[in-house]
């Protein structure tokens, strides 16, 4: 069972990272995901393999499990959860803004936008604008949808 | 004696009342949030003072003893780091406010808050595992933060620093795991006790963890080889957020600060090699790059990107002797560093709104708008991150230069500082006589309106900048009294056995691993 531990661990590791290394942000959010499993599992061994013990204090018990590592995995899974679903969001994002799903930036002109003939501060803030048509589903910053505002793309 | 809890508590609080209650009232939004970031200055101010008599205040959430449940630990350490934060906080705040950044997109205090509730948190916790939580917390909001407007370079960015940032806390969480199998704790407090009494031939697992901790920091410091996150996500973010963002690269440090003078302090002999060997040339490679980078950037934002990593190296150079003298060096330099980069960060974003499509990039464009006075700040900013006299980057770093003399490198050291200085002096000068001198009248073809200059709004964006110009001068006038504080703080930090008792006072109980049981005691 260590050695099955351990292997799963090596191998969901190496295989997290090659698929980072690839740059591109679809490998690479499953590369990320791929590694916090493997962190989960490593931080599961790091109370030591149990098999077939209770990790609360029960009358009937011969031995314990240690409960903390479970507490952490818990945590570590929701918050690399969260974390994912940001990244995916961000990564829908930046490839519907630039039709480029590469990590790696190029080196383009180096600006934001195109220049824009008229001045800017006229144009009616996202709060006021949302305000005056009601919310609407998804109208949030890190949705795509919401991101080439001429406001904000500067 | 609640009050402790308060600079986490009520951030949170108010950020989520903020997202439920007031998401289409910026107004609103900005009275809470402006009071809010008030209020918890007022109460770091009242935890400063209480941290000063050197009594350590320890509060036990739910009251579960030390190290069961999770602690929050102030010291005089925490006390000013959560100061420092709220101060900056404040400002960053009225600026993005008067420069209407936080109407350019969704949910900007509502962030702000969360953001400052997981800094406010990873100063105060005692208890490591929670210090990655509260990593997370400042980081996820600091995603939306950093893509705050949106934009297409800026959410490129944003997706480059949120993986490297995603890869950073798995390293954390493999660091954490592998301390755990080896001491069977991760309050700080307890493992401190326990690192010192591990038989040295059990180590190697445990060396491992205390490396893979200080990249992890490394990391969250931007420290040479592992910056590539920053140049980028900082140049690109929004000016305020990059300004509060200044803050960040020093929880790092602070991180450093706390974990290997606490835990794997320099008296643990089987750990005491890894921070104090490494720690050294990878600073002075990064004061060199981020200065060079100083010359070299062609954007004013990559160039205050590049000061904030420069800034960091020096930082660096002071914590990694790991003695009591460097590290008030340090603390002074860092104080220094966060006010400085934020006034370098908001005077960039002064000439960016008011460039229009030349944006900030360092070429001969139309004279802007309050050339005189923004230009004016510009050089004081870049006189400080510079390390020039009268302002705190001079003190800052004579104190650094002058704590590292017991060094063994010390002429390389000093030789590393200096010439940096210089290059970061020609690198500022170049680009400021760019930008506010060489300007260009001459209308463009592929503009109709020739007499046009972009106005936008001055008034409070620059008193706030004339604000943090007056704190760098305050921490420079008051230099002496400020040092000897210092001091006394980093002695605090050399003496463990105060914190370690103040969280813990019963005796240790030896874990043994193997069996799982604790010896001499019921764990």
């Amino acid at each position: 069972m260590e050695l099955l531990i351990a292997s799963a661990v090596g191998f969901l590791a190496a295989a997290g990272i090659y698929l980072v290394m690839r740059q591109r942000t679809f490998p690479v959010i499953i590369g990320v995901s791929l590694l916090s499993y493997s962190v989960n599992v490593f931080l599961f061994a790091s109370g030591r393999l149990v098999i077939n013990q209770p990790p609360l204090l029960s009358d009937s018990a011969t031995g314990y499990t240690d409960p903390l590592p479970q507490a952490l995995v818990l945590t570590a899974i929701v918050i690399s959860f969260g974390m994912t679903a940001v990244v995916v969001m961000m990564a829908l994002g930046a490839f519907l803004s630039s039709k480029n799903d590469h990590i790696d930036m190029t080196p383009e002109d180096g600006r934001d936008s195109p220049p824009e003939p008229k001045s800017r501060p006229d144009a009616p803030a996202l709060h006021e604008r949302e305000a005056e048509e009601g919310p609407e589903e998804g109208a949030d910053p890190t949705a795509p949808g919401a991101v080439p505002s001429p406001e904000g793309a500067r | 004696m609640h009050w402790i809890t308060l600079p986490i508590i009520l951030p949170a609080m108010l950020g989520a009342v903020t997202v439920l209650a007031l998401r289409h009232h910026l107004l609103l939004q900005r009275v809470f949030s402006t009071a809010g970031t008030v209020a918890v200055l007022a109460i770091t101010l009242g935890l400063l003072w209480q941290a000063n008599s050197g009594e350590i205040t320890v509060y036990r959430l739910g009251n579960w003893d030390a190290p069961f449940g999770i602690v929050l630990v102030l010291d005089r350490l925490s006390a000013l780091m959560l100061t420092l934060t709220a101060v900056l906080a404040l400002g960053v705040q009225l600026y993005a406010i008067g420069s209407g950044w936080d109407g350019r997109g969704w949910h900007f205090h509502a962030l702000f808050q969360f953001q400052l509730m997981g800094i406010y948190g990873a100063f105060l916790t005692g208890d490591a595992f929670n210090l990655f939580v509260f990593f997370e917390i400042l980081l996820i909001a600091s995603y939306g933060m950093m893509i705050h407007g949106g934009g297409r370079r800026r959410i490129r960015a944003g997706v480059q620093y949120v993986v490297y940032n995603l890869l950073g806390s798995t390293l954390f969480l493999f660091a954490l795991g592998t301390i755990y199998a080896v001491t069977g704790t991760l309050n700080m407090a307890d493992l401190a006790e326990r690192v010192a009494q591990l038989p040295a031939e059990d180590t190697s697992l445990l060396r491992v963890g205390a490396a893979l901790m200080l990249l992890v920091f490394a990391i969250k410091g931007a420290v040479l080889p592992l910056h590539f996150w920053l140049p980028e996500t900082y140049a690109k973010a929004p000016a305020p957020v990059a300004a509060l963002f200044a803050i960040m690269t020093k929880v790092g440090a602070y991180a450093i600060l706390r974990v290997y003078t606490l835990v794997f302090g320099p008296e643990v002999e089987i750990t005491a090699d890894i921070a104090g060997t490494w720690l050294m040339p990878a600073a002075l490679v990064t004061l060199a790059a981020g200065m060079i980078g100083i010359l070299g950037a062609d954007r004013l934002g990559r160039m205050a990107a590049f000061a904030s990593i420069g800034s960091m190296g020096t930082l660096m150079i002071a914590i990694a002797p790991f003695t009591p003298e460097a590290t008030a060096a340090a603390l002074y330099y860092m104080i220094h560093s966060v006010l400085g980069s934020a006034l370098l960060f908001l005077v960039v974003d002064l000439v960016r709104e008011r460039r229009g499509a030349d944006e900030d990039l360092v070429t001969r464009a139309r004279p802007i708008a309050h050339l005189g006075l923004i230009s004016a700040l510009f050089f004081a900013a870049a006189i400080t991150m510079a390390g020039m006299p009268p302002l705190s980057g001079f003190i800052g770093k004579i104190l650094v230069m002058d704590a590292v003399r017991g060094e063994a490198a010390w002429p390389w050291i000093w030789a590393v500082i200096l010439v940096t200085s210089l290059i970061a002096i020609v690198g500022f000068g170049r680009a400021g006589t760019t930008v506010f001198w060489k300007t260009d009248d001459t209308p463009r073809e592929d503009e109709l309106d020739t007499a046009r200059t972009i106005e936008a709004p001055i008034g409070l964006p620059a008193t706030v900048c004339f604000g943090f110009l007056g704190a760098i001068a305050l921490v420079t006038v008051l230099s002496g009294p400020l040092t000897a504080y210092l001091q006394g703080t980093a002695d605090q930090l050399y003496a463990p056995e105060l914190y370690i008792t103040a969280v813990d006072p019963q005796p240790a109980v030896v874990y043994d691993p193997a069996s799982g049981t604790g010896k001499g005691g019921d764990h």
